[in-house]
C-alpha cells in the first residue's frame, strides 16, 4: 500500500504536465514542423502570400471551433453549425445587397445565430433531448431551407464596404486573423478565469455534482449554445466576406472540420476537458495540411481522409490517457 | 407464516436425520475470500439441502454478496471447498455453476425488455431446428410448459417483457433458471421491489419449487420473510459467520442481535458539546413516493444519526431538504425562519451543505483539479464581476487541503485520481468552505479505508464542537451509534423511532430498522 501511495504523485505529476503543456504545445510544434518539412519539399509553400492565404481562408473555421469547443466541453455536440454558417452568410449578404446599412448586415447574423443556437440549447437542456439529435434536426432544417429559399443561386454584386475580410490593420494584419486571435485569447481567458467558464467545465465533467454545488447545468448549456451561436455568426461574416460572391452552400463537411479542430485541439469528446487555444491551433494545422497537399502534389481530396485519421488518433489517445488515469486512481 | 407453521410441526431431529442421509445439494466449507485491503469472507461454512430454503441475513457489507458470487462462480474463493451433491467442484466461470444447476436471480433483473417472455426464457439456449435455425414452435411450447409447471396461468409466452410488472418479470427470470435445469436458486433480495400481492405469489412459487426438491438460498433484510419462508438462516457479520439457526428454533430478537451485536469500538470520538438552538426543523415533510410525512429537528452542535435500511427513504429525505427534489408539502425552518427550498442553490444560500452518498456520481467533478473542485460550491462568493479571485480561490483550497489533510501532489492534481478517502475529504472540504450552519452527510465513510474513516469522524466531532448541526445518514450501525447524539430510525418513508444516545442500543435500533419489534418474534 505505501509503495503505491509514494509512486502515485509522481505518475500524476508527469501526466499533469502532459495534460497542460502537451496538446497546445504539441500542436504549435506540429504547425511549425509541417511548414518546415513542406517548405523543404516545395519552397513556394513558405511564401508570405501562401501562409497568409491559409490563415485568411480558414480563420472562420478557427472562430467556429471556439464555440464548438465550449459546446463539447459542456458535454454536448453540435452538427448544425456548418449549415448555420451558410444560412447566416446568406442572411448577411442578402441584407447588404438589398441596401440595408452595412452595420445591419453585419449585426443581423449575430442576432439570428444566437437565437437559433439558444433555441437548440433550450431543447437540449430542458427537454433533455441529446444534442446530437436536436442539432441533426436543425442541420436538415437549415440546409434544406437555405437551398429552397435561395434556389441555389449565388449572391453577387455585394456593396463596397461589406467585405470585412478585406480590411487590413496597419496595412499588414488582415482583419480575419486579428479577429481569430482576439476571439481565441478572450475566450481562453474567460473559460479559464470566469465563474461561468468554470461552470461549463463542471457541467461537462459531472452535471449532477455541478447541480448540487448550485451551478445550473441547464442555464449553463443554454449559455454555451448561445455563445456558440455568437461565434458561428462571426465565422459566417468572415466566410461571407472573404469572396466577392456568397454561395448558398458551405464547404462539404464544414461542421466535421470544426468538430475535428476542437477534438484534435484536446477537447475531450466525453466533456469536461479541453481549451479553446488548442482548438484554434488545430484549425490552423488542418488548414495547413490541406494547403500542403497541393504543394506536394497530392490530391486535396485527401484532406477529409486525413482529418479522419487525425480525429481517430486524438480520440484513441484521449481514451488511452483516461484509462491510464483510471488505473492510476 | 403458513410454511413456517407446517415446518415447526415436524420433529427437527427427523429433519436433520433426513438431511444427513442425503448429500447436500450444495455445501461450502471454510470459505475464505479477500480483496485488496479487505477480508470479505473468512471461515464460512454452510449447506443447502434439496427442498430447503436457507436464508442469508446480514447488514450491508456483511459478505452476503461475496458469498453468493462465489457460489455462482463469479469469484473463486481463496481457500475452502465447495461440493455439489457431495462431489467437490471448482467453478472457474459462472457457466460452470450454471451447468452444475446453480442459478442466481439478481436484484436488477437481467432481462431484455424488447423481447417476449419465451425469448427471454430461452436466451442463449434456445431450441434449434435443422441448419441451426431457431425452433420457434418448440420454444413457445416449452415456455408454456414451464409456465404451467409453476401454475402461472395469467402470463402469455408471447408477451413483451418490457410491458410486464416487476413481479411478472421476476417470474420470467425464475423460469429462465428452471429452463436450464437449475436445482439451486439463489434469490438476492427478491421482494425488494415487489408489492404485497406479488410477494405472496413469489412465496407460493418458492414452496412449489422446494416441494419438487429445488434448494433456495434466500437473501433478505426482512425478518418476517425469513419466518414465513425459510427453514434455516445463516447470519453473516463483517465477513464472518455468526451462526446458523433453524428458523423454528430462533426468534427475531436473537437474529437482530446476531446481525448487529458487535461491540462498538472507540473509533468514534464524539465529544459531548452543549446543544444549541434548532438549526433545522422539519414538519410533516412530504415528497411522494419516498417521503411520507417526516418531522425532525437538528440543533446546533448536535449530530443526529439517521438509520434505516437501504430503500427506507433516508437519502431521498436528505435530497428533499436540500432542494434536489423539492417537498410537495410540509414545512422547513432554518434557524427558526420558515424557508422554501426549491433548488440546491437556494439550500446552499440558506447555509445547508450536503455531501451526497455517491461521491463519484454526485459529489466530485472527476476530470477537474483539486483546486477547482474545492472552489466549485463557492464560485459565486469567489467571483468578482464574473471572474474568479484566484488568490482567494487558492487560499481556500490550500486551507481545505491542510485542514482535511488531503494527500495530493499539488492543487492542480486531477481529483479523480486520488484515493476514495481523499476524494471524500475534498467533497467535505468543498462544502465546509462555505461555512454552513447545517451539514447533511449521506454515508460519509462508505468505501474508504479505516484511517481516512477515523479522520472524517474526528472532523465531524470537531465541527459539531464548533456549533455546526449535522444530520448523518449511515448504514453502518456502529457508526450511527458511535457518532450520534440522537438516533432517528426511518422505515418506508416515515420516522418510526427515536433514541437518545444512552438508549440507542444495537438491538433496539436494529429492531426498529427491520420493523421486527416483537410482532414477528416467535418462540419455537
Amino acid at each position: 500500500m505505501s509503495a503505491i501511495a509514494v509512486a502515485r504523485p509522481q505518475v500524476a505529476r508527469t501526466s499533469l504536465l502532459r495534460r497542460v503543456a502537451s496538446q497546445e504545445a504539441l500542436l504549435g510544434i506540429a504547425v511549425i514542423a509541417l511548414a518546415i518539412v513542406v517548405g523543404v519539399v516545395n519552397p513556394r509553400f513558405l511564401a508570405t502570400r501562401n501562409l497568409s492565404d491559409i490563415l485568411l481562408g480558414n480563420a472562420y473555421v478557427g472562430v467556429a471551433a471556439i464555440g464548438m469547443s465550449m459546446v463539447i466541453i459542456s458535454g454536448n455536440i453540435d452538427i448544425s453549425v456548418g449549415a448555420l454558417i451558410g444560412v447566416l452568410a446568406t442572411v448577411s449578404g442578402s441584407l447588404a445587397v438589398a441596401g440595408a446599412p452595412i452595420a445591419v448586415a453585419w449585426l443581423a447574423p449575430v442576432v439570428v445565430g444566437i437565437a437559433v443556437m439558444a433555441l437548440q440549447g433550450v431543447i437540449v437542456a430542458y427537454l433533455r433531448i441529446p444534442a446530437i439529435v436536436v442539432t441533426l434536426g436543425m442541420l436538415s432544417i437549415l440546409k434544406g431551407g437555405l437551398i429552397s429559399v435561395t434556389g441555389g443561386k449565388w449572391i453577387t454584386d455585394l456593396p463596397e464596404g461589406f467585405h470585412l475580410a478585406d480590411i487590413e490593420l496597419f496595412d499588414i494584419l488582415p482583419m480575419p486573423v486579428l479577429i481569430l486571435a482576439i476571439a481565441t485569447i478572450l475566450a481562453a481567458l474567460w473559460m479559464r478565469y470566469s465563474a461561468s467558464g468554470r461552470a461549463i467545465y463542471a457541467t461537462g465533467g459531472n452535471a449532477e455534482a455541478a447541480r448540487l454545488c448550485g451551478v445550473s447545468p441547464q442555464r449553463t448549456v443554454v449559455m454555451v449554445f448561445a455563445l456558440h451561436g455568437f461565434f458561428a455568426a462571426i465565422a459566417a461574416l468572415l466566410f461571407a466576406t472573404q469572396l466577392k460572391v456568397i454561395q448558398s452552400t458551405t464547404p462539404t463537411g464544414l461542421e466535421l472540420t470544426i468538430i475535428t479542430a476542437s477534438v484534435v485541439g484536446g477537447v475531450s469528446i466525453l466533456g469536461g476537458v479541453g481549451t479553446v487555444i488548442g482548438a484554434t491551433l488545430a484549425a490552423i494545422l488542418i488548414a495547413e495540411i490541406a494547403s500542403a497537399l497541393v504543394f506536394i502534389n497530392v490530391s486535396p481530396y485527401w484532406i477529409h481522409a486525413l482529418e479522419g485519421v487525425l480525429i481517430l488518433a486524438t480520440v484513441i489517445a484521449d481514451i488511452l490517457r483516461r484509462q491510464r488515469r483510471m488505473a492510476g486512481g | 407464516m403458513i410454511g413456517a407453521a407446517t415446518l415447526s410441526d415436524q420433529p427437527d431431529e427427523a429433519a436433520d436425520a433426513a438431511r444427513r442421509a442425503r448429500p447436500a445439494l450444495l455445501e461450502v466449507r471454510d470459505i475464505e475470500k479477500s480483496f485488496p485491503g479487505v477480508r470479505a469472507l473468512s471461515d464460512v461454512s454452510f449447506d443447502v439441502a434439496p427442498g430447503e430454503v436457507h436464508a442469508l441475513l446480514g447488514e450491508n457489507g456483511a459478505g452476503k454478496s461475496t458469498l453468493i458470487k462465489i457460489v455462482s462462480g463469479v469469484y473463486r474463493p481463496d481457500r475452502g471447498a465447495m461440493f455439489v451433491d457431495g462431489r467437490p467442484v471448482d467453478f472457474q466461470l459462472p457457466g460452470d455453476a450454471r451447468r452444475a444447476g446453480v442459478a442466481t436471480i439478481y436484484q436488477e433483473l437481467l432481462l431484455f425488455p424488447e423481447l417476449t417472455v419465451a425469448e427471454n426464457i430461452f436466451m442463449g439456449h434456445a431450441p434449434r431446428a435443422a441448419l441451426g435455425r431457431l425452433d420457434w414452435r418448440a420454444m413457445r411450447a416449452r415456455a408454456e410448459d414451464l409456465l404451467a409447471s409453476l401454475e402461472i396461468h395469467d402470463l402469455a409466452a408471447d408477451r413483451i417483457v418490457g410491458t410486464l410488472t416487476v413481479g411478472n418479470r421476476q417470474r420470467v427470470e425464475i423460469l429462465r433458471a428452471l429452463s436450464q435445469n437449475a436445482r439451486l436458486l439463489i434469490m438476492d433480495e427478491p421482494t425488494a421491489a415487489l408489492t404485497e400481492h406479488d410477494v405472496t405469489r413469489l412465496f407460493a412459487i418458492v414452496r412449489l419449487l422446494t416441494s419438487r426438491g429445488v434448494g433456495v438460498i434466500y437473501i433478505t433484510h426482512r425478518l418476517d420473510e425469513i419466518f414465513a419462508i425459510a427453514d434455516r438462516v445463516t447470519v453473516l457479520r463483517d465477513g464472518v459467520q455468526v451462526g446458523t439457526r433453524r428458523v423454528a428454533q430462533t426468534n427475531a430478537g436473537e437474529l437482530v442481535q446476531m446481525m448487529v451485536g458487535r461491540k462498538i469500538d472507540n473509533l468514534f470520538p464524539k465529544i459531548s458539546v452543549p446543544v444549541g438552538e434548532p438549526v433545522l426543523e422539519v414538519r410533516d415533510l412530504v415528497r411522494r413516493p419516498t417521503t411520507k410525512g417526516v418531522s425532525l429537528t437538528v440543533r446546533a452542535g448536535e449530530i443526529v444519526g439517521l438509520a434505516g435500511l437501504v430503500g427506507s427513504g433516508r437519502s431521498e429525505l436528505a435530497q428533499t431538504v436540500f432542494g434536489v427534489t423539492p417537498a410537495q408539502s410540509g414545512e422547513i425552518r432554518i434557524a427558526g425562519a420558515a424557508a422554501k427550498i426549491d433548488s440546491p442553490g437556494r439550500a446552499r444560500a440558506l447555509g445547508i451543505a450536503y455531501v451526497p452518498e455517491d461521491r463519484g456520481i454526485q459529489g466530485l467533478v472527476r476530470p477537474m483539479s483539486v483546486l477547482h473542485n474545492f472552489s466549485l460550491a463557492a464560485l459565486s462568493s469567489l467571483a468578482r464581476a464574473g471572474f474568479i479571485d484566484r488568490a482567494a480561490e487558492r487560499r481556500m483550497a490550500e486551507e481545505g487541503v491542510a485542514r482535511f489533510s488531503v494527500k495530493t501532489s499539488s492543487l492542480e492534481q486531477v481529483a479523480g485520481r486520488l484515493s476514495g478517502g481523499n476524494q471524500q475529504k475534498i467533497v467535505l472540504g468543498k462544502w465546509l468552505a462555505n461555512n454552513p450552519k447545517l451539514l447533511i452527510l449521506d454515508e460519509p465513510t462508505r468505501g474508504i479505508d479505516v484511517g481516512a474513516k477515523a479522520e472524517i469522524h474526528r472532523l465531524m466531532g470537531e465541527l459539531a464542537g464548533k456549533g455546526l448541526a449535522i444530520l448523518m445518514i449511515s448504514s453502518e450501525l456502529p457508526e450511527v451509534l458511535g457518532m450520534s447524539d440522537r438516533v432517528l430510525v426511518m422505515r418506508e418513508g416515515r420516522l418510526v423511532a427515536e433514541f437518545d444516545r444512552a438508549r440507542a442500543t444495537p438491538e433496539a435500533v436494529g429492531a426498529a430498522m427491520m420493523g421486527g419489534e416483537g410482532e414477528t418474534g416467535r418462540a419455537a
